[in-house]
């Protein structure tokens, strides 16, 4: 649980920043995807889920076209399954389109390692062969362990091993920020 | 050799009340006792001051597995665990393999025993029918002179009414008495446990108290009806306690014994699915037990017998369906028992009667201390406290559901013919 | 929590707790692909020492959705047939480091005693007449889904309940989150003293399934050790048989369940068996993503 016993040091998006960002984040989007079909936005459990919900909503009314939608949990694709964590709650997967021949495009709030997004890709590939995916992150705070890079990123901040970078988000934690903060 | 035992309080019921005084042992007998101090130049003395000094303790139910069984438990160490519960007399029961039902048998176990055991008096009970088969007498008057005390065909109740009475009258015409392990096996088949709320939960198969409890008045009617004495072994219901108390009443000759795992367990403790609790008759219901504490303060119960059955550990590593029944019992005994007399249930001259009755039941010399009798004798430390630990026992087996009992009172000595045959060492 | 030896131990939150985190693998029961590679590289042996064609199959392909590797080990082809002792061979499996055993056993308290021994995970997957909790689990979530709620239900159990582990599982499963449980059968099928685990007795089938939620029949067994518990399969039929006209005194939304395999005319009739009350092959779709979630959530980390 990234939220218990975080020291924030320092805030580094407000919810107007925020929003902007998304909004830009919309703009690549569209300008990227645009000429494709057969384009879904798939959030990443959970709080992958409301940005890509706003996102959803902004191509939608922008655009005027019905985009499919879903979410995925990678719980059960992790793998630090067994490294003596806490095995985390499973949440449903929802994508109730055609993944064969989509081109998906994965929201999640940050990106850090890289492994909850090769765990989502492995995720979406169980449901069919999609013709491409596409990875938007609100935040890159560095640090790889994988060859994965995102397609959209919303803000890169420098951070430090021993430092967090905690997404709030109106829907489930009733603000919009982003801190960073001593673990 | 002199033996001077001073300052214990002495427990002799037969002889009349307690009192705090001295025994003195010269080459095997009592010679002198007396209430204060005795003196006696070269005699090794026994400081008993705060011990009980009672007569040696007889255990009339043992399973002693020689010949046949010697892995699980043989004479020898069968005695030695006698010594180290503070007994001094021993009962066998009859089957082992092959079974007590032959002369040979009976003195091969009683030569082993008086040759080279520890001075613990072995009396073989002997097979009621051949082969414990429940089919035809075994040769009863031979076994009597070969020197069993009573016949039974312990283990496996003899099914055929007209066999039982054959049995108890012939046995009558040697001075035998017929011991009956009291089962209903059409009511026992496949059982496992006690019928109970427990057997419910635990899903096993009960075995009902009316199995015991048809048996039980079957053989006093049979005593009743024949004139004779029955002794009834391990009785562990409340419901044949009530017919036992009916028939005592009606003057038949029925004694009764319970062993102190029914008084100190419940069907409950099945529940660890530990096989070590797996015992028969099974351990009962709570309501049973009380009653037997009822019955054991009452003298309704007359005797306490441990039903001493040696199993290999690797024989109870087992599935609970596939172990076989029994508990070691000789070295917790005392203990066990003893928590009556702390609890205030029973007084100590009850709890001496209880572990000497056996000696009245089948005639035989003991259970008194007297000035010229042979000196076996018990101490008992009733305030030393102590954790049962199996790995301790001089028993061979170590199948035991008192592991680890937090217990108060314990042996300290045991005396046979004179002879010490068990100290505790503290 | 390591184990799942039966459900009379667990609480009604970890019994939640388990039928909520099913709901997401019966996702993955409908896709296309069904599998996820959550247990893999982990081993998990089905040492299945009685007869079982369904729960098996189930475990089996609950271990395989999740990608764990699965041994199967039968009492034919295993060296208890060769007099080795079952703690002997549990030893010998231990040694092959397994993550998980699933067990299925006559002697009831079996999984108690491998769960001494081994350092593995045990599940039982059915005891003598103990316990068998992932068929409390499967039958909880499948009236779960079909009632939407598991407090506040009427439910019939009727069958032989003194030798049924089912019938102990879920009578613990039931009574815990606040349904109304009634057992029925036979006094000789009825065990002592049962009402102590919070059940409503009778041997009258219509008085249970007087407007029952649930109606949950269980198999009739064969001969035992101690002898026939009712005179002959036509006889228990004719007044122990679950049919159309038994049934018509439940609420008229009342579902039937039945653990299998079943005795079709003796228990429970064809037509009813095979109605639309029936969600007997619905369980055993559920079975599956409840295995799936016990597995992972036995398996995974620490979880608590």
């Amino acid at each position: 649980m990234k939220r218990k016993g975080l020291n924030i040091t320092k805030v580094i998006m407000n919810a107007e920043e925020m929003e902007r960002t998304i909004n830009r984040m919309v703009h690549e989007i569209i300008e990227r995807v645009g000429p494709k079909k057969n384009v879904a936005i798939v959030g990443i459990r959970t709080r992958g889920v409301p940005i890509a919900e706003r996102i959803l909503k902004k191509i939608q009314e922008l655009e005027k076209v019905k985009v499919a939608s879903g979410t995925i949990d990678i719980a059960l694709y992790r793998d630090d399954f067994f490294k003596g964590l806490a095995s985390p709650e499973v949440g449903p997967s929802n994508l109730n389109f055609n993944v064969d021949g989509a081109n998906i495009v994965l929201i999640d709030d940050v990106i850090y390692t890289g492994r909850t997004v090769r765990a989502a890709i492995d995720a979406v590939m169980d449901y069919g062969r999609p013709a491409s995916i596409m990875y938007a992150a609100l935040v890159d705070r560095g640090h790889r362990e994988l060859p994965i890079q995102p397609d959209f990123v919303g803000k890169a901040v420098q951070t430090g091993d021993n430092e967090a970078v905690a997404v709030y988000l109106k829907e489930i934690d009733d603000e919009d920020k982003v801190v960073v903060g001593e673990k | 050799m002199k033996l001077l035992i001073k300052n214990g309080t002495i427990v002799n019921p037969k002889a009349g009340k307690s009192f705090v005084g001295s025994i003195l042992v010269e080459n095997g007998k009592i010679t002198k006792i007396a209430k204060g101090d005795l003196t006696a130049d070269g005699a090794e003395t026994v400081n008993a001051a705060g011990m009980i000094v009672t007569p040696g303790l007889i255990d009339l139910h043992v399973h002693f597995r020689d010949p046949g069984f010697e892995e699980k438990e043989d004479i020898l160490t069968g005695l030695e665990a006698a010594a180290a519960g503070g007994f001094t007399a021993v009962c066998t029961m009859p089957n082992t393999s092959p079974a007590c039902d032959n002369i040979g048998t009976i003195e091969y176990q009683t030569k082993k025993a008086a040759k080279q055991g520890n001075g613990v008096r072995l009396y073989p009970i002997a097979a009621a029918s051949k082969g414990l088969k429940g089919e035809t007498m075994a040769p009863i008057g031979e076994l009597k002179e070969g020197g069993a005390i009573a016949i039974s065909d312990d283990g496996k109740p003899i099914t055929d009414s007209s066999l039982l009475q054959r049995v108890m009258q012939y046995a009558s015409s040697f001075g035998l008495m017929y011991v009956s392990h009291s089962e209903d096996t059409y009511l026992s088949k496949g059982g496992q446990m006690n019928e109970s709320y427990f057997s419910t939960l635990y899903g096993m198969q009960g075995i009902p108290a009316v199995g015991e409890a048809l048996s039980v008045a079957r053989e006093c009617l049979m005593a009743q009806y024949l004139g004779l004495p029955v002794h009834i072994c391990h009785v562990s219901t409340k419901m044949s306690l009530d017919l036992i108390a009916y028939f005592k009443a009606q003057g038949v000759k029925v004694t009764a014994e319970t062993a102190p795992h029914y008084l100190s367990l419940t069907d409950e403790a099945v529940g660890s699915y530990d096989t070590n609790t797996k015992v028969n008759p099974p351990l009962r219901s709570e309501e049973d037990r009380q009653a037997l504490i009822a019955a054991v303060k009452s003298g309704l119960i007359d005797a306490i017998a441990t039903d001493h059955a040696p199993h290999h550990e690797r024989d109870k590593n087992v599935e609970f369906n596939t172990a076989p029944s029994g508990m070691v019992g000789l070295e917790t005994a005392v203990p066990l028992v003893y928590k009556l007399v702390h609890d205030k249930q029973i007084t100590i001259e009850r709890f001496v009667e209880l572990f000497t009755a056996g000696y009245g039941i089948f005639g035989l010399e003991g259970g008194v201390l007297t000035e010229g009798g042979r000196a076996d004798i018990t101490l008992i430390d009733p305030e030393y406290q102590w954790t049962i630990d199996k790995n301790m026992f001089r028993s061979k087996s170590r199948n035991t559901p008192f592991h680890g009992f937090h217990v108060k009172g314990a042996v300290f000595r045991t005396i046979a013919g004179g002879k010490t045959v068990f100290t505790r060492a503290y | 929590m390591k184990h799942l030896l039966g459900i009379e131990n667990l609480n009604r939150d970890q019994i939640m707790h388990i039928l909520e985190t099913a709901v997401s693998f019966e996702e993955i029961n409908q896709r296309q692909i069904k599998k996820v590679p959550t247990l893999k590289g982990l081993s998990v042996i089905n040492f299945f020492a009685e007869p079982s064609t369904r729960t098996r199959m189930s475990f089996e392909v609950a271990e395989k959705r999740l990608s764990a590797d699965s041994y199967n080990i039968a009492v034919s082809g295993s060296a208890i047939t060769k007099g080795e002792t079952l703690s002997d061979t549990a030893l010998n499996l231990q040694a092959m480091a397994p993550d998980c055993l699933i067990i299925r056993h006559a002697v009831s308290g079996t999984p108690h005693m491998l769960a001494q021994i081994m350092d593995c995970s045990i599940i039982n997957a059915g005891d003598g007449f103990h316990e068998h909790p992932t068929q409390a689990l499967l039958d909880a979530y499948t009236i779960q889904k079909k009632k939407g709620r598991l407090d506040g239900l009427k439910v019939a159990l009727m069958g032989d309940i003194a030798h049924s582990r089912v019938a102990r599982s879920n009578i613990h499963l039931l009574t815990k989150t606040g349904s109304h449980v009634t057992v029925a059968g036979p006094a000789t099928m009825i065990p002592k003293d049962i009402k102590k685990l919070g059940v409503e007795v009778t041997y009258d089938p219509k008085e249970a399934v007087k407007d029952a939620d649930i109606v949950m029949m269980l198999r009739i067994q064969e001969e035992r050790e101690s002898g026939l518990m009712y005179p002959d399969r036509r006889e228990y039929a004719k007044f122990f048989c679950l049919d159309e006209k038994l049934l018509s005194y439940a609420k008229p939304d009342a579902t039937v369940m039945h653990p299998g395999p079943a005795n079709r005319g003796v228990e429970i009739d064809d037509n009813i068996m095979d109605g639309d009350r029936s969600v007997i092959l619905e369980q055993v779709a559920n079975g599956v993503a409840v295995r799936m979630a016990v597995l992972y959530l036995l398996l995974g980390g620490s979880n608590s």
